[in-house]
């Protein structure tokens, strides 16, 4: 096993590095995101554990699969009146 | 070797008292507590100091223990100066986040009041709290009486920030003997004080945005272990600077310190090993054998982790029969901590004396002067008779 180089405490010298620690590698399934029945309330947003739905000019615009880990909060929280997201199997 | 200073103002305080002056007088950035007997009027006079305005430390009042390790690990990861006070269940409730202050090289300074854990209830003296906490990777130091718990909470601050050693301490006290007993103490000047621990130069600082860092990443088999070396290696050399650092406390206030204290130990045929309040009553018994022409000794640990197992070989390997006395069971068939510590750095020795183990003072169960001198007429039977009836034992118990 070759060795990292060992800062005092295993501190990085940066911050915001979970954002290079890709996760999206975990997810067995996928949200998709049906754009006609979304109203934008962000709630999706507000609830991803993982800081991975986008949103661009207050707008929900997609997912972010490189740290997306599939958990499926979001089409859960997604008002039932909408239900504008699903999880569906990832491909093999 | 300097003049000797600030050794002039004679007290009588309880070692709570003690501690809270300490503390007004190192006069830390953050302190976060949660109050549990017997350690609850430290935080309780340091909150009126805080309350008086004399003294400029953020003080957080947290919901539970964990709450205040978990505030302290913050507040010193931002770079502050921060100490705490717990006892028992309290210390108990802390423990992931011991692992975590201990990991992340923290100098955090904490007064432990020794105190028994739960079950069944009790509020009253042993040491199963810290003992538990032996292996956490925080340093401990034990304190006989009020004097030594005041004094040696300047040197934690020392020792804890060194450069070299980095890792957080308990200063450890017995609970209502040491705690909620009134000695006559020196103190020291608030400026002396100041001079002696000196500013706080943290060794990294999450409040510094301008470089910013990254504090408790996840690491997987490529790092851990060797972050886990490097702490080892930390706590294993910070035996030098507890003696560098007492060496200069010596210097400053003229009251002496070392890895341990021995007692009429040169020239022991046999000697008890006992931590804390405990070795002041067994020198009660020492000094009453001792008149009878009997060599009896001492040996009082003051640093217990890291463990300084070669002096203590050292020190021990002329007597015949040793018992170590602890305050603590390990629950393990075999014998306390103290005990299968002490007996581990004898097996170097080139003629191992016999050790023994009795355990004592659970729940805060008197220890007499008399008690202590049965130990040394047992020790002397083994010596007399070559056996060792019982190796590990209750005291006074069948
Ligand atoms: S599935 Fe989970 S991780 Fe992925 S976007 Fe939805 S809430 Fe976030
Ligand atoms: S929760 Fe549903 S409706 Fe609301 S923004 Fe997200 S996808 Fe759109």
């Amino acid at each position: 096993m070759t060795k990292k180089n060992i800062t005092f405490a295993g501190i990085i010298f940066e911050g915001g590095t979970a954002d290079k620690y890709k996760t999206g590698g975990w997810r067995k399934l996928r949200p998709t995101l049906d754009k006609d029945k979304c109203i934008d309330c962000l709630i999706c947003w507000v609830m991803c554990p993982d800081s991975a739905v986008i949103v661009e000019d207050g707008k929900m615009v997609g997912f972010n699969l490189e740290h997306c880990k599939g958990c499926g909060i979001c089409a859960m929280e997604c008002p039932d009146k909408v239900k504008a997201i699903t999880m569906e199997e990832e491909e093999k | 070797m300097a003049t000797v200073t600030g050794t002039k103002k004679v007290v009588g305080l309880t070692g709570n008292s003690a501690i809270a002056y300490a503390m007004k007088q190192i006069d830390p950035d953050v302190c976060a507590a949660y109050p549990i007997t017997p350690s609850t009027a430290i935080m309780e006079e340091f909150s009126g100091y805080y309350a008086d305005g004399q003294v400029s430390t953020e003080l957080i009042a947290v919901e539970s223990e964990h709450s205040a390790m978990s505030a302290c690990i913050g507040a010193s990861a931002a770079g502050a100066r921060v100490m705490t006070a717990t006892s028992s269940q309290g210390l108990a409730l802390m423990w992931e986040m011991l692992y975590v202050a201990s990991g992340l090289r923290l100098p955090i300074v904490m007064a432990v009041v020794n105190r028994a854990l739960s079950a069944p209830i009790n509020i009253h003296c042993d040491h199963s709290d810290s003992m538990g906490a032996r292996d956490s990777g925080w340093i401990q130091l034990y304190s006989e009486n009020v004097q030594e718990a005041y004094d040696n909470l300047f040197q934690a601050v020392r020792i804890a920030e060194d450069k070299r050693v980095l890792t957080p301490v308990m200063v450890c006290m017995d609970g209502f003997i040491t705690s909620h007993a009134i000695e006559n103490l020196t103190l020291i000047d608030d400026a002396e004080v100041k001079d002696f621990i000196g500013e706080h130069e943290p060794a990294y600082s999450l409040l510094d945005t301008e470089n910013p860092i990254t504090v408790g990443a996840m690491t997987l088999p490529d790092a851990y272990m060797d972050i886990k070396h490097q702490q080892s290696k930390a706590i294993a050399a910070s035996k030098d600077v507890v003696l560098e650092v007492a060496k200069e406390f010596e210097q400053r206030f003229g009251r002496s310190y070392g890895l341990m204290e021995t007692y009429r130990l040169e020239d022991a045929e046999v000697c008890v090993v006992v931590l804390s309040s405990a070795a002041g009553t067994t020198k009660v018994a020492v000094d009453e054998l001792r008149s009878k022409g009997k060599k009896v000794g001492l040996l009082k640990p003051r640093l217990y982790r890291p463990f300084p197992h070669e002096e203590i070989m050292e020190a021990l390997k002329h007597c015949k029969a040793i018992c170590v006395l602890d305050r603590a069971d390990s629950m393990n068939g075999f014998g306390g901590p103290l005990f299968t510590d002490i007996r581990a750095s004898l097996y170097d020795a080139p003629e191992r004396p016999v050790v023994i183990n009795r355990i004592f003072g659970l729940g805060g169960r008197d220890y007499t002067a008399e008690d202590a001198i049965g130990v040394y007429e047992e020790l002397f039977k083994v010596v007399e008779t070559g056996k060792v009836e019982r190796l590990s034992a209750y005291l006074g118990e069948e």
